[in-house]
């Protein structure tokens, strides 16, 4: 049976089909994205210039030696990351958004939370409580009299299965919210439909309601292991070395910058794989909402037990998320006060809030003029190009870093060279070394994150209604604005949320391409935690922590406080 | 029509140009107006170096710009190119001066201060780079486990009776890899891979954690012995809550029969298109000098490179010790070819 409210293929699609004639006239829409685009698009270019420029040939050696081993792991890494976010966000988010039973509502907004914790504290943290030589261990040899790792079985936190379980518990909240935002929108005409037709709870979710946001859990779960694929810190802490460690080992170890922008292309590469396997998977089936969210689906009414269950469900990956690692970091915290809060420290959260403030601002813009533009006309040649520009999440900050600053030494090294001939005037660097160039950085690594959640936004918009918002006289400027903007309301407060907070724990590009003396609360904890004193530096580990989960319960609230009016209505 | 004549005559070519020299030229000056400075990029970390910057300002009054980062400065510096702000280069290994130097970052620098201050060995034959502090790499035993000179050399860690006795960080780290390729120097590639591949046999775990992370397993029982770096002895024991991890293992200099500790270095380097280079030298010079060398030594426990600068009093108490007197230089040449082998025998694995 075909979901009820996924329109068939027979269904026009948005994109105009000018005469040849009107094709070749200039379209600022095109144009525009295209140079967005291919702004965004230009340190993923100096990647593949760098890697097309290596030291030395890295790879004969790879294969033959660690390849095989490294591909397994980021396989097997991406496998159990996808698995666990995918079941821990979906199923949350069905429970909180669907079903009604005690604490729903602060579930709602606290389910993000383990969102605000950057992955690398929550690893440490863990990594830190439950090794051989953690206070749990410890415990237990001193409770039992064991002392030899021979004496007794602990599972072995710093392995592949302890950082799968770190990363789905840090990343579901990717999944988690796009599936919520999908199943707020859905129209309950079409859940309803389906239950007054005799389907179970259980049918409505696995035949209807899961199918129909099906886009927008594929952008969660690409998002997670984009992020996973991208990470360093968090794999290194258990010890797995994936496709990333490698990247670092051979750009540090071999002094290879080329040879690891090899290896972030190819993981960009796989990341495009997947995207596109995905589309393949869907082909020309669209998953527009005919109806639009008139009015909130009604909650089914959940049993005592099953609420019970309910509860533990929500409450597991928050409390393991969120509540043990944090626990862990405040009781840090406590034990050394060592940390003043002074002056410099409210200079360095400002720096945050403000870098990612103005970055959320900035990608959602670019994010939303690109998902519009190829809802609009996208020829082929732009769909790869936002493709590209909107994949800079996989690539490892610190490598991204290197993409940017090579553009802008060049941009700016050109035109003083130009100004210095003609006017003999020296501009030295302008961008390079500012806080444009984080800024720059902060909108590329993180515009997968902007573009995703708009541009599975748009998909559930019926192309219907651009239809006849341009019938009725709107142009394009004007359907974007009256009619999209309005329904895009959730999507674009995702965004504004998965935006900003990463950019609040954002490290390695920040640590690479900042001015002089200049830190961000994530630079600050770093270097105290590089010195291999985490402790010392939990308080503001807490801080960054807490200034991200302030923002995303305003803005959760702010998406369901729109569910919330409108089943008022 | 007329409105946009209007707005043409207006605005003419010549103003807008003008306005914008202006503008331009505006934001140099901006920053040439400031007092006499001096642009350090770090691959140390700040609370290392930044009690030194405050000396140096003190004394001289200039001011010390620093950026810290663990990867990318050089690749930043070579971005930036003839506009690069960056004065000086402070790395922490001497691989990353000689990656420096090959890539064309650096400038060599001739004062005669330096040149006296640091012994020959420890600064490059053509002053490009000049090392700042000493660290070595040494054995970590179990006081309880290991007795007194049942391990005297790196080359005994391969040995059968070692067999799960031993926790390691990843092969693939600077320091284990700057370890390897002096093996390398000392006794070929094919020795040196058949002693990772005995020391890899003999590891109660999977290499993970840092040097520290090591120390700490050794004192609570996982394995008997590690290796690392002879600062983080000292880093622990001035934290209470790692004291009695440092205080459950003895800290042995290594090969004192033969050709001595591998020893590594942190340094420093000129850029080659330093915009203060005065300052610059007189940066370097102080670093080098009796006074800095002291406080660095020090703040993190590393020899100094001056051999008239007296040892902190921790330090001492680990008593002198023969440090393997191999060219730095031929530690980074075999650099690469120690990460692979580390990569052959599956270290990390």
């Amino acid at each position: 049976m075909r979901p009820a409210s996924i329109s068939d293929r027979g269904m026009t699609g948005v994109a105009d089909r000018p005469s040849v004639m009107a094709r070749l006239r200039p379209d600022p829409w095109r144009i525009g994205a295209l140079i967005v685009a291919a702004l965004v698009a230009m340190p993923v270019f100096s990647i593949a210039w760098l890697a097309l420029n290596p030291e030395r040939n890295i790879w004969p050696h790879l294969a033959n030696t660690v390849l095989p081993h490294m591909l397994q792991t980021t396989g097997l890494l991406l496998a159990g990351v996808g698995f666990g976010t995918a079941v821990l966000g979906v199923g949350t988010a069905w429970l909180v958004s669907l079903c009604r039973f005690p604490g729903r509502r602060i579930f709602e907004w606290a389910l993000l939370a383990p969102f605000a914790m950057p992955a690398y504290l929550t690893a440490y943290t863990y990594v830190d409580f439950l090794e051989f030589a953690g206070p749990v261990q410890t415990g237990l040899r001193a409770m039992m009299g064991w002392a030899r790792p021979a004496d007794y079985w602990f599972p072995e936190i710093r392995s592949l299965g302890g950082a799968i379980l770190v990363l789905s518990l840090t990343l579901y909240p990717y999944v988690y919210l796009s599936a919520r935002t999908a199943f707020l929108q859905q129209s309950a005409g079409a859940l309803e439909v389906s239950r007054t037709l005799g389907q179970g709870p259980w049918a409505v979710f696995f035949r209807v309601a899961l199918p129909m946001a099906r886009p927008a859990i594929v952008v969660g779960v690409i998002l997670a292991l984009m992020e996973a694929l991208g990470d360093f810190g968090t794999v290194d802490y258990f010890a797995v070395r994936t496709l990333t460690a490698g990247i670092y080992d051979v750009w540090l170890g071999m002094g290879n910058a080329g040879g690891a922008a090899q290896i972030a292309l190819a993981l960009l590469g796989f990341v495009l794989l997947l995207i596109t396997l995905e589309r393949m998977a869907r082909r020309d089936r669209r998953f527009h909402s005919m109806g639009g969210p008139m009015r909130a689906t009604p909650l089914y009414d959940l049993s005592p037990l099953k609420a019970g269950a309910a509860i533990a469900a929500c409450s597991l990956p928050l409390i393991f998320g969120f509540l043990i690692p944090a626990g862990i970091l405040v009781q840090m915290a406590l034990s050394r006060l060592s940390l003043s809060l002074n002056a410099a420290f409210f200079g360095y959260a400002l720096n945050s809030l403000l870098l990612a403030a103005v970055a959320a601002l900035f990608a959602v813009c670019i994010g939303l003029f690109l998902a519009y533009g190829a809802r609009l006309s996208a020829g082929r040649g732009q769909k790869i190009l936002t493709r590209i520009a909107s994949v800079g999440y996989v690539i490892p900050g610190a490598v991204l870093a290197l993409g940017v600053m090579i553009p802008f030494g060049a941009f700016d090294n050109a035109l003083d060279a130009m100004l210095r001939s003609y006017f003999g005037i020296s501009t030295g660097l302008l961008l390079s070394g500012t806080v444009v160039a984080v800024l720059f950085a902060y909108v590329v690594r993180f515009l997968a994150l902007s573009f995703g959640a708009l541009e599975s936004g748009l998909t559930r918009i019926t192309p219907a209604m651009d239809m006849a918002s341009r019938s009725l006289g709107q142009g394009r400027g004007g359907t974007l604005w009256r009619v999209h903007l309005p329904l895009l309301r959730g999507p674009i407060l995702t965004a504004v949320l998965l935006v900003f907070v990463d950019c609040m724990k954002e490290l390695p590009a920040t640590l690479i391409l900042r001015p002089f003396n200049f830190d961000t609360l994530a630079t600050h904890v770093y270097t105290f935690a590089s010195l291999g004193r985490l402790e010392d530096s939990a308080l503001a580990g807490l801080c960054i922590v807490f200034a991200g989960i302030l923002p995303v319960i305003v803005l959760s609230r702010a998406i369901t406080g729109r569910h919330a009016r409108v089943s008022t209505d | 029509m007329s409105y946009i004549g209007r707005f043409k005559s207006e605005i003419n070519s010549f103003r807008i140009l003008k306005l914008f020299t202006f503008f331009i030229a505006a934001l140099p000056v901006a920053g040439a107006a400031m007092a006499a400075e001096v642009n350090v990029y770090s691959y140390r970390q700040p609370a290392l170096m930044q009690p030194l910057f405050d000396k140096f300002t003190a004394e001289t009054g200039i001011e010390v710009n620093s950026l810290f980062a663990e990867k990318g400065l050089a690749e930043r510096i070579k971005a930036e190119g003839v506009n690069s702000p960056a004065d000086i280069i402070l790395v922490t290994d001497i691989a990353r001066l000689s990656e420096a130097v090959e890539a064309g970052i650096t400038q060599p620098v001739d004062s005669k201060t330096l040149a006296t201050a640091i012994p020959a060995s420890l600064r490059d034959p053509a002053n490009q780079w000049f090392a700042l502090t000493r660290r070595a790499r040494v054995i970590y035993a179990s006081k309880e486990r290991v007795k007194d000179g049942e391990v005297t050399t790196y080359e005994a860690l391969a040995e059968p009776q070692w067999k799960g006795r031993i926790c390691s960080r990843s092969g693939a780290s600077d320091y284990n890899v700057a370890l390897l390729a002096a093996q390398i120097a000392h006794h070929g590639e094919a020795e040196a891979a058949q002693w990772l591949k005995g020391l890899r046999a003999n590891l109660a775990r999977k290499p993970q954690g840092d040097d520290r992370a090591q120390i700490k397993a050794v004192a609570q029982g996982e394995c008997d012995i590690a290796l690392g770096n002879s600062y983080y002895m000292a880093v622990m024991l001035a934290d209470p809550a790692q004291r009695p991890a440092a205080e459950a293992v003895n800290i042995l200099f290594p090969n004192q029969q033969d050709v001595g500790a591998h020893v590594n270095i942190s340094g420093m380097a000129m850029t080659k298109y330093a915009p203060n280079r005065d300052a610059a030298i007189k940066l370097m010079e102080f670093l080098s000098g009796k006074e800095a060398q002291q406080l660095y030594a020090e703040i993190n426990n590393e020899y100094p490179v001056s051999p008239d600068v007296p040892w902190s009093a921790l330090m001492q108490s680990w008593g002198k010790f023969k440090a393997d007197a191999l060219p730095l230089a031929e530690i980074a040449r075999h650099r690469v070819r120690a990460l692979e082998i580390v990569y052959e025998t599956g270290f990390d694995q």
